[in-house]
C-alpha cells in the first residue's frame, strides 16, 4: 500500500469511530494530528473525501487552531508556556536556554532526527507551578536547567524502547 | 400576518419587517443607505434563496452548503454600525436580526468617527497606492475613505508589500495586501458557486484568504469564473491583464489583428461609461474598436449559430444512437460546453459524467479556428500573421483560450481573451467616450447580427437557440406555430435550476446538410424533448446530484449549464458592481437585441449556411469539422 492509500484507510477507520458527518470534522483531524504530529496535504485530501467537507474548508480548519499544524512536526511537540506567570519565574530563562542548547534548534523549529518540535503556548493553567511545559499532551512542571535535561531523556529512551518494540 | 410584524424606527422613519430581519435589510427597505464591505447585496439572505430557487427542487431551500459556519454573515468589516435605542455600544447591522421594536440611528458623530477610525485601520494594512491599482475609481474602500474623510495616514501606512503578489500564470491575480478579509470571495465562491476554492487561513490577526495549502490560483480548484472579482470591494482580486500585449499586437505593422465580439459585453460595457445597466452599445463598439486598430471585428453570433449547428446535429445523432441504435456509448443527457467555468467545473469535481458534455468547442474557440482557416484562405491570408482576439464577459475564456489542444488549426484559435473591463479600459486609455459614437456594421463574412447568437449572454440562451434550431430541423414547421414571436419563454428567467419540455408531434425529412447522421426522424415522432438549465455552478451542483439519484433531470435529453449567475451577463470579467437588478437589465437588452433581428434562428444565418456549402462541406460533426470545431476534455484533480 503506498502512503496515500494507507492514509485513507486510517481515516475510513476514523470514519467509523466518529461518523461520516461535517461534524466528525473535528475530532478526526485530532486523531490525525495526534497519530502522526500534523496534518498532512494527503490527510486533508483524505478527510475531504471521505465527509464531503471542501478541501479549503478542511485546511481552513486545520490551520485556525494552533495545536494542529499542516507542516511536519517532530514526534514531541514541547510546547513552553509564555505567559506572563511562567516567565518571570527564577527558572525560566535558564530552564528555556538548556531546551534550546539540548536541541541544538530554536523557536518554531524541528530536530534533524524529527524527535522534537519547539513551539510556545499560552497559559496552560499550571501558574502556581511554572515555569511549565507541555510535550505533546503532558504537561511538565516547575521546570529547571536540569529538569528539562532529564525530561527531555526520558522521552528519547521512550523512542527508542516504542522504535525496538517495533 | 401583519401581528406577526415588528416595527421598528430607523433615523426616525418606520418599517415593518418580520422577525430576524437584520437592522441591514430593514434600513435598506426603508430606502436608507448603510455603507458595507463585508455585506454584499448577492451574498444577503434574500439574494442566496432565490439564487437556489428553482423548478424541480420548488421551496428546497437551505441545502448542506449554508451548514458551513464559515460561510455565515461575517459582519467582519465594521463599517455598518449604528446605535441602538437602549443597548450600550455601537453595532453592526449586519449582524443584528430584530426581535423586538427597537428605535435605531445610522448616523452620529459617534458612528462617523467610528466608521472613520475603522477605515483607517483598514488602511494601516494596506499595501498599495490607489493610482496604480486597478481598481482606482471602483474601489468601495477608496470611495468610503472619501465619503468618510479619511485624510490622514493616522495609524501609519506599510511601507513594504506583506505578501508576494502571485501573478505570473494565474489568471484570478490576487494581491494580498489589499485584502481587508471581507470573505465576499470566500461566500462566494462556496455559496453561488459551489467550488470552494478559497478559505480563511490561520485566526486572528494571522488570518488571510488562501487557497487549500496556500497553493496558487492556478494549481487550486478553482475554476477562473472570476466571480471572486466581481465581488472583491478592492483590488485584491483582479484578471490577468492582456492590453499591454493587445496594444503590442494592435501596433506591430506585420500583423492583423481581428476581434470577435461575444454578446454579453455588450449589454453591459456602456456602465463603465456612466450609461444605465442595460444599455446595448453593440454598434458604437464596432465603432470604437476600429477607431482602437482592430482592423476585423467579428461578431461572436456567427460562432455561437455555428456551435448550435454542431452543438444540437450532436444531440440529435446522439438521441440516434441512444435511442434507435442502443448504442450506450451515447451519453444523455447532453451538457452544453460553451462555458470554461463549468468545463473546468466538472473537469474537476464530475469527471465520470465527461462523455456527457458535448464535444463542440465554445463559440470562442469555433470562430478562433474559422479565422485562421476558412477565413484566412479566403482572403489571403497568412494565418500565422493573424492574432486573434476575443471580447468576452468572462475571466475563464482566458482559461479556455489557453488550453493547449486549442489549435487544430496549426496556430492558436484564441491568442488574447480580453474582458469587457479590460476594453473599456482599452477604449478610455483611446480617450473614446463609446456611448457618443455612431454606429458601424460588424464585418463579412460573419456580419450577419441573429437574435440566436445574442441570446447566448442569457442563462437560457443556448438552450433557447438550440431548440429553435432543433425543433425547425426535425418538425421542418416554425416554431413559432408553437412559441409566439419563437420566444421560447419557459427556458428563461433567473431560477436556478430550470426544465422544460417540448413535444415533437410531426417529423420532416432530414435536411440534406444531416444526412450523414440519420436517415430519417420517424424515430422522433410523438417524442417529448426534455431540457434542463443550471446557472451559477451550486445551481449544476444540484443537477449533477438529481442525475445522480436518478431524479427528473437525468430523464433530460439536454442541459444548458452557465457557470457565471444569470449566464455570460453576469459573468466574472463584467463591469463592476454587480446585483441581481443590473443583471436583469443587462438579460432585458440581450432579449430586446434578439426581437429585433430578421434572423433568430441559428440555421437560418446565411453566414453559417455559407461556411457549411464552402469550407465544412461535409456538414456538421463530419470529419473536418470534428477537427477544427470540436475538443476534448480531461479529469483535473
Amino acid at each position: 500500500m503506498d502512503a496515500q492509500q494507507t492514509l485513507r484507510t486510517e481515516v475510513e477507520q476514523l470514519v467509523r469511530v466518529h461518523g461520516r458527518t461535517r461534524t466528525a470534522l473535528m475530532p478526526i483531524l485530532q486523531d490525525l494530528n495526534r497519530a502522526h504530529s500534523y496534518i498532512s496535504e494527503d490527510a486533508m485530501l483524505a478527510v475531504s473525501d471521505a465527509l464531503n467537507v471542501p478541501r479549503a474548508e478542511v485546511y481552513g480548519v486545520a490551520t485556525f487552531y494552533s495545536y494542529f499544524s499542516v507542516k511536519p512536526r517532530g514526534t514531541y511537540v514541547i510546547r513552553i508556556c509564555r505567559t506572563i506567570s511562567c516567565a518571570k519565574q527564577g527558572d525560566y530563562h535558564p530552564a528555556i536556554a538548556a531546551l534550546f542548547d539540548e536541541l541544538g534548534i530554536g523557536m518554531g523549529e524541528t530536530t534533524s532526527d524529527g524527535m522534537f518540535t519547539i513551539e510556545q503556548t499560552n497559559c496552560i493553567g499550571m501558574c502556581d507551578q511554572g515555569p511549565a511545559m507541555m510535550v505533546n499532551e503532558i504537561p511538565h512542571i516547575k521546570l529547571t536547567e536540569a529538569s528539562v535535561r532529564s525530561i527531555l531523556n526520558e522521552y528519547r529512551h521512550a523512542a527508542l524502547a516504542a522504535k525496538k518494540a517495533q | 400576518m401583519d401581528s406577526e410584524l415588528i416595527t421598528v424606527t430607523i433615523d426616525g422613519k418606520e418599517v415593518k419587517v418580520i422577525p430576524g430581519t437584520t437592522v441591514l435589510e430593514a434600513a435598506r427597505t426603508a430606502g436608507i443607505h448603510i455603507p458595507t464591505l463585508c455585506h454584499h447585496d448577492d451574498l444577503c439572505s434574500e439574494a442566496l434563496y432565490q439564487q437556489t430557487a428553482s423548478t424541480p427542487h420548488q421551496g428546497e431551500h437551505s441545502h448542506q452548503h449554508e451548514e458551513s459556519a464559515m460561510l455565515s454573515t461575517p459582519s467582519s468589516c465594521r463599517i455598518c454600525l449604528v446605535e441602538v435605542e437602549g443597548l450600550p455600544k455601537l453595532h453592526a447591522s449586519c449582524a443584528l436580526p430584530i426581535h423586538n421594536a427597537m428605535t435605531v440611528r445610522t448616523t452620529s458623530t459617534a458612528i462617523r468617527h467610528a466608521r472613520r477610525d475603522i477605515l483607517e485601520l483598514m488602511m494601516s494594512e494596506h499595501y498599495g497606492d490607489c493610482f496604480a491599482c486597478a481598481r482606482n475609481g471602483t474601489c468601495e474602500l477608496q470611495k468610503l475613505c472619501a465619503d468618510y474623510g479619511v485624510t490622514s495616514e493616522r495609524f501609519g501606512r506599510p511601507h513594504e508589500p506583506l505578501f508576494e503578489k502571485a501573478e505570473i500564470g494565474n489568471i484570478i491575480v490576487r494581491d494580498q495586501n489589499k485584502c481587508i478579509l471581507c470573505r465576499r470571495c470566500v461566500r462566494m465562491c462556496a455559496l453561488y458557486q459551489g467550488v470552494y476554492a478559497l478559505t480563511t487561513e490561520g485566526r486572528g490577526d494571522h488570518s488571510r484568504i488562501a487557497t487549500f495549502m496556500g497553493k496558487e490560483m492556478k494549481d487550486a480548484t478553482c475554476i477562473n469564473c472570476g466571480q471572486c472579482i466581481n465581488r472583491c470591494p478592492t483590488g485584491a482580486l483582479t484578471e490577468r491583464d492582456d492590453t499591454d500585449a493587445v496594444w503590442h499586437a494592435i501596433e506591430d505593422p506585420d500583423k492583423m489583428v481581428v476581434i470577435q465580439t461575444a454578446p454579453a459585453p455588450r449589454a453591459a460595457i456602456g456602465e463603465m461609461f456612466g450609461c444605465e445597466p442595460g444599455t446595448p452599445l453593440t454598434f458604437q463598439m464596432n465603432t470604437a474598436l476600429k477607431r482602437v486598430g482592430f482592423d476585423k471585428v467579428f461578431d461572436t453570433n456567427f460562432s455561437a449559430d455555428l456551435t448550435i449547428l454542431e452543438e444540437g446535429s450532436e444531440l440529435i445523432s446522439r438521441l440516434y444512437k441512444a435511442l434507435v441504435l442502443k448504442d450506450n456509448t451515447a451519453a444523455l443527457p447532453q451538457f452544453t460546453s460553451c462555458s470554461p467555468g463549468w468545463i473546468k467545473f466538472i473537469e474537476h469535481f464530475y469527471p465520470k459524467y465527461l462523455p456527457n458534455l458535448s464535444s463542440a468547442k465554445s463559440p470562442q474557440q469555433m470562430m478562433g479556428a474559422v479565422l485562421k482557416t476558412y477565413f484566412a484562405e479566403k482572403n489571403g491570408w497568412d494565418p500565422s500573421k493573424i492574432v486573434s482576439v476575443s471580447l468576452m464577459p468572462c475571466t475563464a475564456k482566458k482559461f479556455e483560450a489557453a488550453r493547449p489542444e486549442m489549435d487544430a488549426s496549426g496556430y492558436r484559435d484564441v491568442d488574447y481573451a480580453l474582458t469587457t473591463r479590460e476594453l473599456g479600459r482599452m477604449f478610455k486609455q483611446a480617450g473614446i467616450e463609446l456611448p457618443k459614437l455612431d454606429k458601424t456594421p460588424f464585418d463579412d463574412p460573419f456580419g450577419t447580427p441573429t437574435g440566436s447568437g445574442v441570446i447566448f449572454g442569457a442563462t437560457g440562451g443556448v438552450m433557447e437557440a438550440a431548440l429553435r434550431t432543433v425543433f425547425e430541423i426535425v418538425t421542418g414547421e416554425k416554431v413559432e406555430s408553437v412559441f409566439d414571436h419563437a420566444d421560447i419563454k419557459p427556458v428563461r428567467g433567473f431560477d436556478g435550476v430550470r426544465m422544460a419540455e417540448l413535444t415533437i408531434s410531426k417529423v420532416g425529412p432530414v435536411p440534406e446538410i444531416l444526412s450523414h447522421l440519420v436517415p430519417d426522424f420517424e424515430w422522433l415522432k410523438g417524442a417529448t424533448l426534455r431540457v434542463g438549465l443550471a446557472h451559477g455552478t451550486v445551481n449544476a451542483i444540484r443537477v449533477m446530484k438529481d442525475i445522480e439519484e436518478g431524479g427528473p433531470l437525468s430523464q433530460c435529453h439536454f442541459i444548458e449549464f452557465m457557470a457565471c449567475p444569470g449566464g455570460c451577463l453576469g459573468g466574472g470579467g463584467q463591469p463592476i458592481p454587480t446585483d441581481r437588478e443590473i443583471r436583469a437589465a443587462r438579460a432585458k437588452a440581450i432579449y430586446s437585441e434578439d426581437a429585433t433581428y430578421v434572423v433568430r434562428k441559428s440555421h437560418e444565418n446565411e453566414d453559417v449556411l455559407r461556411i457549411y456549402r464552402e469550407f465544412f462541406k461535409e456538414g456538421p460533426c463530419s470529419h473536418k469539422s470534428h477537427e477544427l470545431l470540436h475538443t476534448h476534455y480531461k479529469e483535473r484533480v
